[in-house]
């Protein structure tokens, strides 16, 4: 049972893998400071099983690690996206930019 | 392990299409708003899916928890721009902090018995999330400047560097094999977490894109080994999706300065070729005033400007927007060329010149303005140095040969605004500055773009 949930989990990481070389392959280089902040902030979806661990308490370690795991995550979370959004923001065409 | 109610796994699922829409729609400025909103919208859905989890059974330090990270997240989302490439450290070094923790606990919960691969992919992410935490925060306080920016190093320090992660590496041999050992796990977490110091006491501010770039991915890798130990499809994939992310720009960087792969994975580059002082050369450089520049460039059709990582540490991307309108406004065509590598991180160069209020359009990558400069009347040159030395296409014999340039040196004139004839990070020297169609403009970066734009606004009509 674990092997296939290992085999299955393969299977996943290596399709994701794929889809993220494709993808990012194509972020105009313009843009890489912001797709760093970006990906930063998706990759802090770890909070998911920060939040299980917290809320599950099977041991007071697991409780305050996940409890601090959260606090570190969720800042990634909404300090990446604001700052992703206020840089693209900034990136204007000359053509939409007349005074 | 993460609940698998339908209703769970159908917000994780929403989440992982929304996750890689958000990224492929950060491929164009023009659609890269609705990337973020699209990443927005599917972390509320997957956070709130896992909130409905019937295991949970205390929600208050969950909310507690969850507040505190916003109030934290809301000024680290505000820096000023040229503090991004040290918040983007930090953020790796949280990034890794909450895997790292996740993988400890998940540890002490399983241990003695934890099955042979589980223990394989735990201990990988341990290792990768612990030295993460301590090489982001080590590059965040160099680039903050809090440690010294110097590289540091010493005889033996990759064999040291390398010694101490065989070690964390044995030790997690050791308890895939056996589990009950238990005690040595803090030695295993605590190598890495010291490995992660070591890694960048050698790394100088140069490299710093490149270093990024790799804590990017280490802190990706580990969080998709965090999905392989939790079984959470969602977060192997954002984890690869971040993983491949920071991997495709340590390719980049590290081919942009022309070093090997392998040299970038093992961390091991900061050697800083200080190069032989050679010869005190006296040769002869040609210095011109801000009158002499802004007069060239007022003649000329099509300028180039080459900003590098001292025309942000003079924070002069607003004069230079001013330089920018001034010409444009003569009728001159004005660009930008942007190396790879040229500031902190990636990108770096293009964020500051947006927040300038410089159209992305006249934004352009080493390539696509290389087949424009022998076709240029002045490349301007503001903060940059290795990354116009013609001598990385020439001579073989300098510590940069064969890293790509801009090859500023084929314009018709190449103006260098410089603060002296010191040789730059690297302490190599720059025949480029020597060139007979070279003009060097000795001083501060924005004080000297001020007094250039001053004298063309100043001038015109009059100048002519």
């Amino acid at each position: 049972m674990v092997t296939t949930d290992l085999i299955n989990s393969l299977y996943v990481f290596i399709l994701a893998a794929f889809i993220g070389f494709e993808v990012i392959r194509r972020v105009s280089p313009l843009l890489h400071t912001p797709l760093m902040s970006l990906t930063n902030a998706l990759d802090a979806i770890a909070v998911v099983g920060a939040i299980i661990l917290a809320g599950e308490h099977k041991s007071n370690l697991a409780a305050v690690l996940g409890t601090i795991a959260i606090v570190a995550a969720t800042s990634n979370i909404v300090g990446g996206f604001i700052i992703t959004d206020r840089m693209l923001k900034m990136f204007k065409s000359s053509r939409t930019q007349k005074p | 392990m993460i609940p698998g109610t339908l209703i769970i796994e159908i917000t994780y699922i929403i989440a992982v299409v929304l996750f890689i829409l958000s990224l492929k729609w950060l491929s164009s400025p023009a659609t890269a708003r609705r990337g973020v909103w699209a990443g927005e919208v599917g972390m509320v859905l997957a956070i709130a899916g896992t909130l409905l989890y019937r295991g949970i059974v205390d929600y208050k330090w969950i909310a507690i928890a969850l507040v505190l990270g916003a109030i934290i997240g809301v000024p680290l989302g505000n820096v000023q721009m040229t503090a991004v490439p040290q918040r983007t450290a930090l953020s790796h070094a949280f990034g890794a902090l909450c895997v790292t923790l996740v993988g400890t606990a998940e540890f002490y919960l399983r241990a003695p018995n934890v099955q042979p691969f589980m223990m394989s992919v735990l201990s990988l992410e341990v290792i990768l999330g612990g030295l993460t935490i301590t090489g982001s925060l080590m590059a965040a306080g160099k680039l903050q400047e809090v440690l010294p920016q110097r590289p540091i190093t010493y005889k033996g320090q990759n064999f040291v560097n390398l010694g101490m992660l065989l070690v964390a590496i044995g030790i997690a041999v050791r308890l895939v094999l056996h589990p009950a050992d238990m005690h040595l796990y803090p030695f295993m977490v605590g190598i890495a977490l010291l490995f992660g110091v070591m890694m960048i006491v050698p790394i100088g501010g140069a490299d710093m894109p490149t270093v990024i770039s790799l804590l990017n991915s280490y802190a990706g890798l580990s969080a998709a080994a965090m999905g392989f130990v939790l079984n959470s499809k969602l977060l192997i994939v954002a984890g690869s999706l971040d993983g491949a992310s920071g991997f495709i720009l340590s390719v980049n960087m590290s081919k942009a300065m022309n070093r090997s792969f392998s040299n970038v994975l093992f961390g091991a580059f900061g050697q800083v070729q200080t190069a032989a002082p050679g010869a005190v050369e006296t040769r002869n450089v040609r210095s011109a005033t801000p009158e002499e520049a802004a007069s060239i460039l007022s003649a000329a059709n099509k300028v180039v400007i080459v900003p590098g990582y001292g025309m942000a540490v003079a924070q002069a991307q607003h004069k230079v927007r001013e330089l920018y309108d001034a010409l444009t406004k003569r009728g001159v065509d004005v660009k930008f060329g942007i190396h790879p590598v040229a500031g902190r991180m990636p990108g770096h160069m293009n964020v500051l010149l947006a927040e300038a209020d410089i159209p992305y359009d006249k934004l352009l990558d080493m390539d696509e303005i290389n087949g424009d400069l022998p076709q240029t009347d002045v490349a301007l040159v503001i903060g940059a140095n290795d990354v116009t030395n013609p001598a990385a296409r020439t001579d073989t014999s300098s510590p940069i040969f064969g890293m790509p340039i801009l090859d500023v040196d084929k314009a018709r004139t190449v103006m260098v605004i410089k603060r002296s004839m010191s040789p730059g990070f690297a302490g190599i020297d720059n025949p480029l500055y020597y060139l007979d169609n070279t003009l060097m403009l000795f001083g501060d970066a924005k004080a000297f773009v001020n007094s250039i734009v001053r004298e063309l606004s100043g001038g015109s009509g009059g100048h002519g």
